[in-house]
């Protein structure tokens, strides 16, 4: 019992930390510290950097939560099945 | 119909909507007022937080502030999107898993200590308080300008309504108006963005109609603004003024406030389950990126529009609005040169921060000022950011009814987050200081009264901010988000994700951070303004950023005198096991 809310809580702890790290990049890494680097790249009226700044970092956050919900309900249903055979 | 006339309307209406909801979501208990009865739908509870959210400064300020400060203006996109990734991951499912009724509650208990619920509290009331004085700031300049009512006027009408469902709905109450307000504010955001997106670049979304070509012409619109601002003597729009150093604290400082702000909390507390409160997380950043990823396509939009509609004009032919805000005084005009035309360019026109109006007329017809001239630079031309989104569809000429719907969507941003946030400071005064603290014997019913009783004493004080307005509304804004990153955000944080912190490690780092982060913006915007300038600040860290320090601080603080001193009671580790399991 307390080794399988061990497992839980370290599966939870590692989709977090991968979606944290992308979260990092899609706003300070694109939208601040390479920014100025991506703006040399041009796609339509907008610079790449600005774009992130300013349009992508923000999907990007979007996406990241529902991926986050759909990745907990699938964990949640791993748990509860490997409880429901134990009984 | 006149633009007033249907400004009453639309309104009229609105409110109308407002009230009738309040009656019907009436609060009977405490678990009603507090949370709702912890089963509204995550999506409801998306739009709400939403709604919760943005406020005036989100509706009416922020995209004029990004018009001015261009690419720098990203920060509080990022900032202020950005932190709902981290209440998503790392708080909300486990608050609402925790399943009690407010911040300080969660405090309190996991800290076992009513020393650290007092501080909380403490800093709950002044984070939401330095915010609601925005939110009646909004109010007044909406009912000034488009209603042509006294802004006591205003704000009386405004508080009458906010009291209304406020004290009689609670939270319950609150979400319901706030799912209403949420499609008042949106439809009144989107609908001058789409108009003015069509009229310049021919694409009806503004989100790709900023990066397209003007209309008639083969230049991208963003080029045309870096080209223009630049000759004006700006930094190009598209290009950063700040450090990397101090963009990154102040986008750091507003996402982790985000995060920690009370009344945003306390929103997921509201959702039947764990899985909900996730979800609803998700819903609720879907809502805001609508207004968000839009604000970016009006401020260049309007940037750009402002510049071509009065740059060199004379002023006896300048379009009307610039008129009509001249008028309530935000925006004033002085002729440098004397040649009766309006020269816009970078510089501040005026010696002094903001206008003052003397009685008097000029040759022109211009309302004459008492401040001397800025011989610094030639621009002529002071404009209040705030006005923008308003001033918006007058200056693309767009139909009175649009004019009208963004007076209403404006008012509908500001009393939504105003009820949000005098819901928590109610809540925290009957609940934490009264019932958990002071008074542990009081029943259901008289807390319930309790509650009440400071939601409506709350609302008279938040009326009396808005009427006899702070001067440094603005400036204490940096507060609000540097003092949640630096207080709340790490003793939630740590009191799920690490089990061994103790009540002297949780509550020190919480002072250490308040006091870092309080003093810092005190001396820069109060002792010595003179002084708030990169080169006397922290690793050119300015004082909106300084709260990401203060966090770090915290945590270091948190972390040392938790591991020196002695280990959290058995009861607190169990509890700490329960809020990390979903079910």
């Amino acid at each position: 019992m307390d080794k399988r809310n061990k497992e839980y809580w370290n599966s939870n702890l590692k989709i977090v930390s991968v979606l944290l790290v992308i979260w990092f990049l899609a706003s300070f890494g694109f939208g601040i510290l390479f920014s100025d680097l991506l703006d040399q790249i041009k796609i339509g009226g907008f610079k790449l950097g600005f774009w992130f700044a300013q349009q992508g970092s923000i999907y990007i956050f979007v996406i990241l939560i529902f991926v986050y919900v759909y990745l907990m309900q699938k964990l949640d249903k791993k748990i509860a099945k490997e409880e429901d055979l134990d009984q | 119909m006149s633009v007033q006339l249907l400004t009453y309307l639309f309104v009229g209406l609105s409110f109308a909507l407002y009230i009738g909801i309040a009656i019907w979501s009436k609060a009977q208990s405490t678990n009603d007022f507090y949370v709702a009865g912890k089963d509204v739908h995550p999506v409801a509870n998306g739009m709400a937080t939403a709604a919760d959210w943005m406020s005036a400064a989100s509706f009416l300020s922020m995209a004029g502030l990004i018009a001015f400060l261009g690419k720098d203006g990203s920060v509080y996109l990022m900032g202020w999107t950005g932190g709902y990734v981290l209440l998503a991951l790392l708080l909300a499912p486990y608050l609402r898993k925790f399943g009690k009724f407010t911040v300080p509650d969660f405090i309190g208990e996991r800290y076992y200590s009513s020393f650290a619920r007092k501080v909380a509290v403490l800093c709950l009331i002044f984070i939401s308080f330095t915010y609601i004085a925005g939110q009646m700031r909004g109010v007044g300049i909406v009912f000034s300008r488009f209603l042509e009512v006294d802004i006591e006027t205003g704000v009386i009408v405004g508080m009458a309504i906010v009291f209304f469902y406020a004290v009689l709905g609670g939270m319950k109450g609150i979400t319901y108006t706030q799912v209403a307000q949420y499609c008042v504010l949106i439809f009144a955001y989107l609908v001058p963005a789409i108009f003015i997106s069509i009229l310049m670049t021919g694409n009806a979304i503004p989100q790709i109609g900023f990066g397209s070509t003007l209309v008639d012409s083969s230049t991208f619109l963003l080029d045309k603004l870096d080209q223009v601002t630049l000759e004006l003597g700006f930094t190009e729009y598209t290009k950063n003024v700040k450090s990397n150093i101090d963009i990154f604290c102040i986008t750091a400082a507003l996402m982790f406030g985000t995060a920690g702000l009370p009344h945003v909390i306390v929103r997921f507390f509201t959702v039947p389950s764990v899985g909900d409160a996730r979800k609803s997380a998700g819903y609720a950043l879907i809502f805001i990126a609508l207004l968000y990823t839009t604000a970016p396509a009006v401020s260049a939009f309007a940037r750009m529009n402002l510049i071509d509609s009065i740059q060199d004009q004379s002023y006896s032919t300048a379009p009307q609005w610039f008129k009509n805000w001249e008028e309530i005084g935000l925006i004033a005009w002085q002729d440098k040169n004397d040649d009766g035309a309006i020269r816009y360019s970078s510089g501040n026109a005026l010696e002094g921060t903001t206008p003052k109006y003397s009685e008097d007329r000029g040759k022109h017809g211009e309302r004459l000022l008492e401040n001397k001239p800025n011989q610094g630079n030639s621009n002529e031309v002071y404009i209040d950011r705030d006005i923008i989104v308003l001033a918006n569809p007058e200056i693309a000429k767009l139909p009175g009814w649009v004019i009208a719907l963004v007076a209403a969507g404006g008012l509908a941003a500001a009393l939504s987050t105003a009820a949000g946030l005098l819901l928590v400071i109610s809540s925290s005064i009957s609940h934490d200081l009264l019932k958990k603290t002071y008074m542990p014997h009081i029943t259901e019913r008289q807390e319930l009264r309790y509650a009440r009783i400071s939601a409506a004493i709350a609302i008279a004080i938040a009326g009396i901010f808005g009427i006899y307005p702070p001067a440094f509304v603005a400036q204490v804004v940096a507060f609000a988000f540097g003092l949640a990153a630096a207080t709340f955000f790490p003793a939630l944080f740590l009191g799920i994700f690490y089990k061994r912190l103790n009540k002297e490690g949780a509550i020190a780092g919480m002072l250490g951070g308040l006091i870092f982060t309080a003093t810092y913006i005190i001396y820069f915007k109060f002792i010595n303004p003179s002084l708030n300038v990169e080169e006397y600040w922290l690793m050119s860290i300015s004082p909106e950023g300084i709260g990401s320090i203060g966090m770090l601080i915290n945590f270091v603080l948190a972390v040392t005198i938790s591991s020196l001193t002695k280990e959290p009671p058995r009861e607190v580790y169990d509890m700490v096991d329960m809020i990390r399991k979903p079910s």
